[in-house]
């Protein structure tokens, strides 16, 4: 009972990780495509922008997953990290390049540092999804087993790449989706445009993807597939599609306040369809959820200190969002940073 | 010899590589977790007493330090996301069999640093349109927020050295879990207040370190002395409390886990009157050699009583202590620790002293190249305090319960030195990026308060503009660089 509650918050805390730290990704993948210098500024100019104050709280839901897992389910922490050895030992560096490369590029001042630590940054963001990805895909495919020792195959095969290429899709799809969202907030509506037309080409990549990936599901992952095809799963892939649709009927015109919401929705109720869809399972079929639960003293702490997070955290995370929308939050300039002159104090 | 073939032959070739990976990144980590914890406070008090006075140089130097805890948060954060990734990466068996009796601790800290992350997002970014009484107040939450997600770490830190709140059942597994005992371990209390002073005097001392340097090359404005007073009264306070913290975890170690206190003395055979041996190397075969021995003095320090029995390292068998190379590290560490706590006191002595008798800084050069150096002493305390309670810890991950060995990965020890080789690779670009940076700011700077004189401001030259508007990018055609 408290682990299957322990196991849908996890899986709650993943659609989370996959939507904030997502977005933040795919600003990262539109970095990459932006394009040279010149043609590339005023988009990068946005990304900027837009990513500084809030988005890099959006990665801190990585924490919590890692937490939930080794917390509520030791087992299960340990064999997808002894299998998946290589994917997530990727992952973290990718993880450590793109986040010191976003933080280290705003001081730097010349062209040629901005360039090398925008790259660093760009690039890991396209890797980093792509091997969380691969690595979801072992376990909906039920590689992941106690037995199994970190090989290739346990990640490059096709329901791996699907996931990893999947990943990166929604990433783009969300990044551009927030972006173009943004670009209203900052007046330009010719960058609403751009990101929106990048938008719908990414949605259409993750709808094509996803319509592969569930037939490739249907031979190797056939548990995951058959959870996704009836009952609740099937409910929320009709909701994904229904998201999806709304989502791209609504990039047709100028970004409001909708098209992130939908956006999420997408992706959230993806994430949560594939947990559906693997029930009872961890790993479908050899570890169940009961199986994998640490000590059930443990879980109920779990949840009280997630109930304590949900408290805390959320109203902080709400407020700083509004803060931003609000225009209250902005970097400080190097005329900040300078003296002033002893005859106007400040 | 026999025995420690055998060990050997028990121990997997990943562990070397494991450990080193370990030790390296979170010996980096660790650089920066002082000025992750106590650079808000320090900025805060700075910000505080700017708003008091109305004074534009406390705003000033909070406002650039501001700057540097926006470069330095971000890369504290992924290095700490790393050091996550690692428990399962390289101690896969320790999460499998104990990740639910002491995992509760970091669900504390993920949710302070949570927390800590929208704080941080909102005083950094706060600073130009926020009312600055507002802005004020939003982040005076921040310490108290490092100060938690510290006790998730530490809790965690503390129940691998006595694990505590679980039974055993008959395959050895952990049952019965008590989560309250699993966090509140007997060193929890010792190693956590012992953790935040260390924190507070380091930061303190590294970033006084910088304007110390400044005095001395003669820049003796109001702006240096200020940036050099705040950070360092802060921790001159602290280094006396931190001194006391010190020697009472100590005991605590003697206490509570006798074979690592041997092992951090180098105490061979349990016997009362032992002496206090200061540096010195232990021998498998029990002797010590070098060091200075000081008769007596362990077994005082230990007890308060030159009759106070010290277990020694042959209390156990060989296969349950720490070898004499580990003892003989984890021993350097400690005192290396212990004797720049020392020197620090005395600076922190000085500078009391002075405060209280004349109201006045030293004038004396030596107190500014002593401060100046207090900086980097300090981070190297720290180091030495963590390499002394993992080493000495050894051969245990979980004290007494589970061996480094039995929690080590089954991944090949190729795969493993390969990605050592690539994470030592990417942390020497992050952290050498990440001090060039720090150092380019702080010329600009320099250059700016040079130039922001009396002047008029048309005088002043336009630097680099076009470039900061010009976002990088790949090199297109014909472009000016």
């Amino acid at each position: 009972m408290i682990a299957g509650v322990v196991a849908v918050v996890l899986l709650l805390v993943i659609a989370a990780y996959a939507s904030g730290g997502g977005t933040d990704y795919g600003a990262g993948f539109w970095d990459l495509t932006a394009g040279g210098a010149e043609r590339g500024s005023r988009p990068r100019w946005l990304i900027d922008h837009a990513m500084e104050p809030v988005w890099e709280v959006n990665n801190v839901w990585l924490i919590f997953v890692l937490v939930i897992m080794w917390t509520g389910f030791p087992v299960f922490f340990q064999q997808v990290f002894v299998t998946m050895w290589l994917p997530l030992a990727l992952a973290a560096v990718g993880i450590v390049l793109r986040g010191a490369g976003f933080a280290l590029r705003r001081p730097v001042r010349r062209l040629a540092g901005r360039r090398l630590y925008g790259a660093v940054f760009a690039v890991s963001s396209l890797l980093t999804p792509f091997f969380l990805g691969a690595a979801a895909g072992g376990v909906a495919s039920g590689r992941v087993t106690a037995t199994t020792t970190a090989s290739t195959d346990a990640w490059a095969n096709l329901t791996s790449l699907l996931f990893g290429l999947l990943a990166i899709a929604t990433t783009a799809m969300l990044g551009a989706v927030f972006l173009a969202a943004d670009a209203r907030r900052f007046d330009a509506p010719d960058l609403d445009r751009y990101f929106r037309r990048r938008a719908f080409g990414a949605l259409a990549a993750v709808a094509v993807l996803a319509v592969v990936t569930l037939f490739v599901t249907h031979g190797d992952a056939h548990h995951v597939w058959h959870g996704l095809t009836h009952g609740v799963g099937l409910l929320f892939v009709i909701v994904a599609a229904l998201a999806t649709l709304t989502t791209a009927w609504l990039l047709t015109r100028p970004s409001g306040a909708w098209s992130r919401v939908t956006a999420v929705g997408v992706v959230a109720a993806s994430v949560i369809a594939w947990g559906m869809a693997q029930r009872p399972y961890l790993v479908p079929t050899s570890l169940t959820v009961s199986e994998g639960a640490g000590a059930p003293t443990t879980l109920r702490w779990l949840a009280l200190v997630t109930l304590v997070a949900v408290v805390l955290v959320v109203p902080a995370v709400a407020f700083l969002y509004w803060l931003d929308t609000h225009g209250e939050l902005e970097g400080l300039t190097d005329t900040d940073l300078r003296q002033g002159p002893p005859t106007t104090p400040r | 010899m026999h025995t420690t073939a055998l060990l050997l032959a028990d121990v997997p070739a990943q562990t070397l590589p494991a450990r080193s990976m370990m030790a390296f990144t979170l010996a980096s980590h660790i650089i920066l977790v002082p000025l992750g914890v106590a650079l808000p406070l320090i900025t805060l008090v700075m910000h505080g007493h700017g708003l008091r006075r109305g004074d534009a140089t406390a705003l000033l130097l909070a406002r650039r330090w501001s700057a540097v805890m926006a470069v330095q948060f971000a890369i504290g954060v992924v290095t700490g996301t790393v050091l996550s990734f690692e428990f399962g990466l390289l101690w896969p068996g320790m999460m499998g069999r104990w990740g639910d009796v002491f995992g509760i601790g970091f669900g504390v800290e993920a949710w302070a640093f949570f927390l800590e992350a929208v704080l941080i997002a909102i005083y950094l970014y706060g600073w130009r349109r926020l009312p600055s009484r507002t802005h004020f107040l939003l982040g005076l939450p921040l310490p108290l927020v490092a100060l938690l997600g510290a006790f998730g770490i530490l809790a965690a830190n503390s129940w691998m050295n006595t694990p505590r709140g679980f039974t055993l059942d008959s395959a050895g597994n952990p049952v019965d879990v008590k989560i309250w005992k699993a966090v509140f371990t007997p060193m929890f209390g010792p190693e956590y207040w012992h953790f935040v002073f260390a924190m507070f005097v380091t930061a303190g001392y590294v970033v006084a370190g910088v304007y110390a340097v400044g005095w001395l090359r003669g820049r003796r404005d109001r702006y240096h002395r200020l940036g050099f007073t705040i950070p360092f009264t802060l921790a001159a306070v602290c280094t006396p409390v931190q001194f006391m913290l010190g020697d009472s975890i100590a005991r605590q170690v003697f206490h509570k886990q006798p074979v690592k206190f041997a092992g951090m003395e180098i105490v061979w055979k349990t016997a009362t009157h032992q002496p206090e041996y200061l540096f010195g190397r232990l021998h498998p075969d029990g002797t010590v050699s070098g060091g200075i021995r000081i008769p007596q003095l362990d077994s005082v320090l230990a007890g308060f009583r030159p009759d106070t029995q010290v277990t020694g390292l042959t209390s156990v068998p060989a296969d349950d202590r720490p070898t004499a190379t580990q003892a003989t590290i984890a021993h350097f560490a400690f005192d290396t620790m212990v004797g720049i706590g020392s020197l620090l006191l005395l600076l922190a002595l000085w500078y009391g002293v002075l405060w209280l008798w004349r109201r006045r800084l030293p004038v004396s050069p030596w107190f500014f190249r002593a401060a100046a150096c207090a900086g980097v002493a300090s981070v190297a305390a720290v180091e030495c305090g963590w390499i002394t309670t993992e080493v000495g810890r050894q051969p245990w991950i979980v004290y007494q319960n589970m061996r480094v060995a039995e929690a080590v990965t089954a991944t090949r020890s190729t795969s493993l030195w390969i990605m050592f080789a690539v994470v030592v690779v990417v942390y020497v670009f992050v952290f050498g990026s990440f001090l060039a940076v720090l150092l380019k700011m702080r010329t600009r700077w320099r250059l700016a308060d040079a130039r922001g004189g009396p002047r008029p401001p048309e005088e002043t030259p336009q630097p680099e503009l076009p470039e900061t508007d010009t976002p990088y990018g790949p090199r297109s055609a014909g472009s000016r660089l």
